[in-house]
């Protein structure tokens, strides 16, 4: 048995710690609340071990210099929350057309507009997968404990790296600003993913020339000795611009399929007292705690009541939440906004049982006693 | 006990926040599982300030406090503000300065100085938290003191261990006089109820 390390720890504290496992060595951010202790930490941990952080002049410039800087091949993050998370809308897209590993805290607060600073919310859910334009492919995952977050950023960078695209770490600030208990595992139990080089061919790389039967090409690092080219512009092969229209056609097939095509890897998550419900309820993040509570006390009542919570939001479970809906009589969806997951859950579920919404834009997080009478209600 | 849930309040400063942290992580060495959290916005910068610390021996779902056990209260506002949230039957430590004391029947007043303490006896305001949290766990022995000392030491700044040390006995001293006998020989015997002696006033 090797010794792990028990620490009281908040979850952006967490966020951090899990990045640094995972090998983040470069953060760039404009901070902003209740995001902030993630570049607080990060500043201050992150030069100790060889690192940079760096704070930019605005969180559309972060975005672009950990674009940056993952070129280079540095594990690379931001953290913001909603107002900045919209202005790196464009820069994500960037990202996830040239296919740059990155990773992108979303500690989700009251909006829209600046809205409720210091106040929980999980208003981002649609933004995270249509907030930037075109079709792309798209990975949120959203926490649930301190000790999860660092699990879920670990994933996130392994997710990044593996498939060469932004991910989302859709974060709330209950979550970002409790502190509860949190096992540190040792280094060595954790799966570190790292992206794929190229085999040192330096006159013939192509940046985008995707092996037969794989939908990722391994990535160069700028400053090794390979010259490539990197665009927001469709692009073939070679990386260099692009109008036709069948390599156009290939290249947003390819990058949405390596998201389509590798759900299972991908899709997490948590069931609690399914077997025998007749309601399921699907809750994510901060709010799935309350829902756990309520969930506990209506089993005390006799009630037959489960929760699924995804902890991957995109791409959605989609098979899981399926088979939910052919065996519960009703599925309820709890979140901090006015329904947007349950757009997602009531398309899957396609009328096979009754989908309802209960949401909540007051700032405060969802009581349990609210959630067993809405229960009751329904 | 199952589960107890503890609200520091005062204002923002007086380091109830660190009080709460500090709470959590001695219930951490007592190997309980514990949610800190605390008030987060415009008012944790003066006004009414709170830190949350829920204590159970099962896992903590819900990670808000709802009603409280224990509520602390060093000022008025504080004490005006979260009253209500004070369980029936729960204890509110209250200190002596403030002046309109809360009309409820059904819960225990215990009256502290704990803020005249730290500025008059210990000459450091600062250390009021230190204080609090003597009284607090002195009242409802919810972690070890062992855990509680070594959970302040493990936070305070170096070369303040003996002022934050002495703190904390002050303010489990301030709490023992309405626990009278009955109190001295349960803590004595190192068998200590928790509930038992919150009945036995």
């Amino acid at each position: 048995m090797k010794n792990k390390t028990v620490k009281l720890m908040q979850g952006n504290e967490a966020c951090v710690e899990g990045a640094l496992a995972a090998g983040m060595r470069f953060y760039a951010g404009y901070p902003i609340t209740p995001s902030t202790e993630i570049a607080e930490i990060s500043a201050a941990k992150l030069p100790r071990i060889g690192g940079k952080f760096i704070q930019m002049e605005d969180e559309i410039a972060s975005m672009g210099a950990v674009i940056g800087a993952s070129l280079t091949g540095l594990k690379s993050m931001t953290a913001t929350s909603g107002p900045g998370f919209s202005l790196k809308q464009e820069n994500i897209g960037y990202a996830a057309m040239a296919e740059i590993p990155c990773v992108i805290a979303d500690v989700q607060r009251g909006g829209p507009s600046t809205g409720l600073p210091t106040s929980p919310a999980q208003g981002d859910v649609m933004q995270a997968k249509w907030g930037t334009h075109g079709d792309h492919p798209m990975i949120a995952l959203s926490p649930s404990s301190v000790k999860e977050t660092y699990e879920v950023t670990i994933k996130a960078f392994n997710l990044a790296e593996k498939y060469r695209t932004p991910v989302i770490i859709l974060m709330d600030e209950v979550i970002a600003h409790m502190r509860e208990k949190i096992e540190i595992p040792d280094k060595d139990e954790l799966e570190i993913i790292n992206r794929t080089k190229p085999e040192n061919n330096f006159e013939n790389y192509n940046p985008y020339e995707v092996k037969e039967g794989e939908l990722v090409p391994p990535m160069a690092s700028f400053g090794e000795g390979y010259k490539f080219h990197i665009t927001g512009l469709v692009h073939d092969k070679t990386g260099f611009p692009t109008n036709k229209s069948d390599v156009a056609e290939d290249l947003i097939n390819r990058l949405v399929k390596k998201v389509e095509k590798n759900t299972e890897d991908i899709v997490e998550y948590e069931e609690y007292f399914l077997e025998d419900a007749d309601i399921a309820i699907l809750a994510y993040g901060g709010t799935a705690r309350a829902v756990k509570s309520a969930i506990d006390m209506a089993r005390e009542e006799n009630m037959k009541v489960g929760m699924f919570r995804p902890i991957t939001i995109w791409p959605s479970p989609e098979e899981q939440i399926r088979k939910l809906a052919e065996k519960v009589r009703k599925i309820i969806v709890i979140e901090m906004n006015l329904g947007q997951y349950y757009l997602e859950v009531d398309r899957i579920a396609n009328k096979l049982t009754e989908v309802h919404k209960y949401g909540r834009v007051n700032g405060e997080l969802i009581t349990p006693d609210e959630i067993i009478s809405y229960i009751k209600e329904v | 006990m199952v589960q107890k849930e503890l609200r520091l309040s005062g204002s923002g400063g007086q380091g109830l926040i660190l009080a709460g942290i500090i709470l959590a992580e001695a219930a951490l060495l007592d190997e309980k599982n514990v949610v800190q959290s605390q008030s987060y916005g415009p008012e944790a910068r003066g006004g009414a300030s709170k830190a949350e610390v829920i204590i159970s021996e099962k896992e903590i779902n819900y990670p808000k406090v709802r009603n409280c056990d224990v509520l602390l209260a060093l000022t008025q506002v504080a004490c005006d503000k979260y009253i209500d949230s004070l369980k029936e039957g729960g204890s509110l430590i209250l200190d002596s300065s403030v002046k309109n004391k809360p009309d409820r029947k059904d819960i225990d007043i215990y009256n502290v100085p704990i803020l005249e303490t730290a500025e008059k006896k210990l000459h450091k305001p600062m250390v009021a938290n230190m204080i609090a949290l003597g009284s607090l766990n002195g009242l409802i022995r919810i972690v070890s003191d062992n855990s509680l000392e070594k959970a302040v030491l493990n936070r305070v700044p170096k070369g303040t261990e003996t002022i934050n040390k002495t703190a904390l006995k002050e303010g489990l001293n301030l709490i023992r006089k309405y626990k009278g006998e009955y109190y001295e020989r349960q803590y004595r015997s190192n068998e200590i109820n928790a509930t038992e002696l919150c009945q036995a006033k």
